[in-house]
């Protein structure tokens, strides 16, 4: 018998055979499937019981009210709080997507030294006393070169506890630079403060007005408001109307009854165009007008000199020059004027996305309030105190310490130039990089946004901060400014800590809410509060003394005293017994009445103009006409991007439409129109250039965008947090240049001149 | 030109045909004695449960099902009771046997969740909800789970090697014939079928898979 190479096939082959005939292969595939589902490093969701918190949620300044659900100490999921007065159950993606800040790689884990150059990644971990170490001997450096005001601060709030503690540092160490992020709060509380003579924030009454006529208001499109929108929106009565004036269909537009597209930047001359109808036709709330407020007439001043007033100005303002400015219809201004007016409880709104906004539009839209006789009403503009809470006295300073804080603002605000204004970082770029030899600016704590990403013009900034020695950021997330820093001070993510939330931007009830830690902290971080205290008690004797106390848990429960158990129970308090003051008590003006010529108002030395809202278009640097940028570059935001400092979460970035970003690359809408005048067409690849950057983008054909206009969300295009955030489409912010309003210095760079061309 | 190809062998040097088959038949013969006998044995690894309970004499004790397996107030399924819920009971031993002893020594004493090997344990892509079975539909916990709430012993848990979940899941018969020894099996399929034959629909993908 002979065995040969055959007999071994037929074997296999045999073997082979018979194992088709077995379960082997079958329940092999099943098997090896089920395991290959099963991975180790595959995150599985905690089993077990679900036990419910609740907590503020503090991705954004909306101060909406959270429940978080967890299983053991993993939380495990968000969602709105019921019963909430903000939010009312509601939430937007950006809090619910939080958890994936909580448990995701962007924390910063543990202080951090930079070892390698700026911006390029290296770093040392370093213990928390010696990191606290580091940034006090760095402070006291300065202060003993009697150079204290070469320190600057940014933060997200000047009015919860933890920008009050960077206040008092900087006021105790003596530097006068304390910088809130910008956001439409400042032209709107500006305004308020003229007008009215209050310091106070402008809360909306929108859930009991009938008319709403927002200015370009992202109502349902920023995280900022979209939380308290959707209940609000969707509980208005049905015979409500939303009327939005905004150049791109956005969501807000597209929920509204009445969208009105108007050239971008003339809404404020639209304002007084509705303003000049609501007066010619005699429509205004006459008793307001007459007893309650100042400078409608024109009047004498106390020299002698006649001073126009408010009617005079509008006279400028006829339908049909406005129609022409804003490219509206002169019957639909007509119409949509004496709707307003003629409503039971109109309301009209304004705080523009990106830009902090103009005083003058501010003053405008007011003035529409003012003139339908619904300031303090319901379902009107309301003045919102500031919290009762921050009244801690005041402390003891040394010479240093006045000297320094005498010194200009490096952002310019409340100088000559900008006599008005109160935070101003878009300028800080231009001081820095317009200085001399000396660097300006010594120090900068970065406790609030992200300036590298949001401050226009993202070059400019980051040649401004090369110039700046030290750089610390208290960020909890490798963001671009962290990533740029000298040192990391990482706060707890806010599931994680306590923090008090001051009264959401527009609410019209003064409500404080409370972040309190729902799970342990993660990571080796330090609540900021806590650090601020830790640096002030390694200062000098004056500056510890500010600080009496153990940490910023004693801080926050002296401050709210006997409410601080309440507050720590509800996670909000809403002050019961404010009611809006009556006309008689509600305007602290130097005329104690409203003052449609707001005296107060300080004008540049230089300026030609008078007080009065003489609302121009707000101007984009460049020219118009030039066959270089021929097009406008108008930035968007979306309920669905995260549009400030802190990035898209993954899980949104999910739900955003692949019209809009693809790939990794970002799309611009353009209107067919201005598709056909470029040679463009739906899906291309194009160039995008604005007077400050270039970005590659792809084109989206849309009809709800004006022509001429090149509209791309606001948000992306971030180069920091981690692999899985990083790389997406291109920075809006980046395109942009900062736009200093003449009268104010607050930034109205809504947009810059842009082209697009086939890449 | 050489007379054979190189290639091939000569005739006379080749295996016959018989011979060719007979190996094939080996290879059939073996292949299968592996396939039906020894991959099974291979494939489950058979584990003894921490603790030898009694379902019997807690059911005597502490009445039904529900009694230590219920619905939470957020209507999920508790499942298995953890330490927590045990220790109500034996936070010290109450009967002489071994098991409790250990029990309560290694387990309560040391705060240390009991690791159980449960037999109908899902992989967690697979959402089921107890409440829409046995509230929902008013099943009995036995239609899937068999009588092992009767039973005076746990039985020993095959676990397979490569998915790591217990063999009632595919069943004991590797066919999958007949009926299953406890209770029901509980493979996708398994699911799908019930689900034709009570509602007539297999159902769809996202109802389990969210």
């Amino acid at each position: 018998m002979k065995i040969d190479r055959r007999c071994f096939l037929s074997l296999v082959i045999g073997g082979a055979v018979g194992t088709t005939l077995t379960p082997v292969p079958w329940k092999l595939t099943d098997d090896i499937a089920i395991w290959s589902q099963n991975w180790p490093w595959t995150p599985v969701p905690e089993d077990g019981p679900s036990k419910y918190e609740n907590t503020v949620c503090a991705m954004c300044q909306g101060g909406c009210g959270i429940t978080v659900r967890k299983i053991k100490q993993r939380a495990v999921k968000i969602e709105g709080m019921s019963g909430h007065p903000v939010n009312k159950g509601s939430v937007c993606p950006m809090g619910i997507s939080s958890l994936q800040y909580l448990y995701g790689p962007s924390r910063v884990k543990s202080p951090m030294k930079r070892t390698g150059k700026r911006g390029e990644g290296k770093w040392e971990k370093i213990s928390w006393d010696d990191a606290i170490a580091e940034v006090s001997d760095k402070l006291k450096e300065l202060r003993n070169q009697e150079e204290p005001h070469k320190v600057a601060c940014t933060a997200d709030s000047d009015r919860n506890t933890v920008g009050y503690l960077f206040d008092r540092f900087l006021a105790a160490y003596g530097s006068p630079n304390f910088i809130r992020t910008p956001s439409s709060e400042d032209a709107n509380e500006l305004a308020l403060y003229l007008a009215q003579g209050r310091n106070a924030t402008v809360g909306w009454d929108i859930e009991n007005a009938d008319f709403i006529l927002s200015f370009g208001v992202p109502l349902m499109d920023s995280p900022d408001s979209a939380g308290r929108m959707f209940s609000a929106y969707s509980a208005l009565d049905e015979k409500a109307e939303l009327v939005q004036i905004e150049p791109r269909l956005s969501d807000t537009a597209a929920q509204s009854k009445r969208w009105i597209p108007a050239k971008p930047g003339t809404e404020g001359v639209l304002a007084l165009g509705l303003a000049h109808v609501i007066v010619k036709d005699k429509l205004y709330d006459s008793d307001f007008v007459k007893n309650y407020s100042s400078g409608f007439e024109d009047s004498e001043d106390e020299d002698g000199n006649t001073r126009k007033g408010f009617k005079s100005l509008l006279e400028d303002y006829s339908p049909a020059s406005v129609a022409e400015t804003t490219g509206i219809d002169k019957a639909k201004i007509i119409t949509l004027a004496r709707d307003f007016a003629g409503a039971g409880r109109p309301l009209a709104i304004c705080g523009r996305p990106i830009v902090q906004g103009s005083v003058d539009e501010a003053l405008a839209i007011h003035a529409l309030n003012a003139l339908v006789g619904n300031i303090n009403k319901k379902g009107g503009m309301v003045a919102i105190p500031e919290p009762d809470y921050l009244g801690w006295s005041e402390m003891q300073r040394d010479e240093t310490a006045s000297k320094g804080r005498q010194q200009p603002r490096i952002d310019g605000a409340g100088t000559d130039r900008f006599p008005n204004a109160r935070h101003l970082l878009h300028r800080l770029p231009e001081e820095i990089n317009s200085a001399g030899d000396k660097a300006p600016l010594q120090v900068l704590l970065v406790a609030g946004g992200n300036p590298l990403y949001t401050i226009p013009d993202t070059e400019a900034a980051k040649k401004a901060f090369d110039r700046i020695p030290f750089i610390v950021s208290f960020s909890p997330f490798m963001d671009e400014t962290a990533e740029y820093a000298d040192l990391i001070l990482p706060n707890h993510h806010f599931l994680e800590r306590y923090e008090d939330i001051p009264t959401p931007r527009g609410y019209a009830k003064p409500v404080t809410g409370l972040a309190r830690p729902v799970v342990d902290p993660q990571h080796d971080t330090m609540h900021t509060g806590d650090a601020v205290i830790s640096i002030a008690k390694n200062m000098d004797e004056f500056i510890r003394e500010a600080f009496p106390w153990d940490d910023y848990r004693d801080f926050l429960e002296q401050t709210f005293s006997d409410r601080w158990k309440s507050l720590e129970k509800e996670v909000y308090s809403v002050r019961k017994d404010f009611t809006p003051a009556d006309w008689e008590d509600a305007f602290d003006t130097p005329s104690k009445k409203y003052e449609f010529y707001p005296t107060s108002r300080q004008m540049p030395p230089d300026s030609e103009r008078d007080r009065l809202p003489a609302c121009r278009p707000l101007e984009i640097p460049g020219d118009g006409d030039s066959k270089e940028l021929p097009l406008l570059f108008v930035p968007y935001v979306s309920v669905r991007i995260a549009e400030g400092a802190i990035a898209n979460p993954p899980f949104m970035t999910k739900t955003v439409d692949d019209t809009v970003i693809k790939e990794g690359e970002v799309f611009v809408e353009i209107n067919p129109e201005t598709a056909k005048e470029n040679d463009l067409s739906e899906g291309d690849s194009a160039v995008l250039k604005t007077s400050s950057a270039e970005a590659r983008v792809r084109v989206h054909l849309f009809e709800g965008i004006m022509p001429g206009l090149v509209a791309m969300p606001a948000g992306l295009g971030h180069t920091a947090f981690s692999d899985y955030i990083s790389g997406k489409g291109e920075n809006a912010y980046s395109l942009l240049e900062a736009v200093s309003d003449p009268a104010s210095g607050l930034n109205t760079g809504w947009g810059s001149r842009a082209s697009l061309s086939r890449a | 030109m050489s007379k054979h190809d190189n290639q091939t062998a000569p005739a006379e040097t080749r295996a016959s045909g018989w011979v060719i088959f007979v190996f094939f038949l080996i290879g059939l013969v073996l292949s299968m004695l592996s396939g039906w006998i020894a991959f099974p044995n291979l494939l489950y690894s058979t584990k003894e449960q921490p603790i030898d309970f009694s379902h019997q004499v807690h059911k005597e004790q502490v009445g039904d099902c529900d009694s230590c397996h219920y619905f939470r107030d957020d209507g999920s399924f508790s499942g298995a009771p953890g330490l927590d819920e045990c220790s109500g009971c034996h936070s010290y031993q109450m009967s002489d046997d071994p098991d409790e002893e250990k029990f309560v020594n290694e387990y309560v004493g040391e705060d240390k969740e009991v690791p159980w090997h449960i037999y109908a344990e899902q992989p967690h892509n697979v959402f089921f909800s107890h409440a829409a079975h046995v509230k929902g539909a008013g099943m009995q916990c036995s239609t899937c789970h068999g009588d092992i709430g009767e039973s005076d012993s746990l039985r020993e848990y095959q676990e397979n090697r490569i998915s790591g979940y217990s063999r009632d899941i595919w069943g004991n018969s590797m066919l999958r014939l007949g009926e299953a020894e406890h209770g029901r099996r509980h493979k996708m399929n398994d699911c799908a079928q019930c689900h034709l034959e009570e509602t007539g629909s297999k159902g769809e993908c996202f109802q389990c898979h969210k």
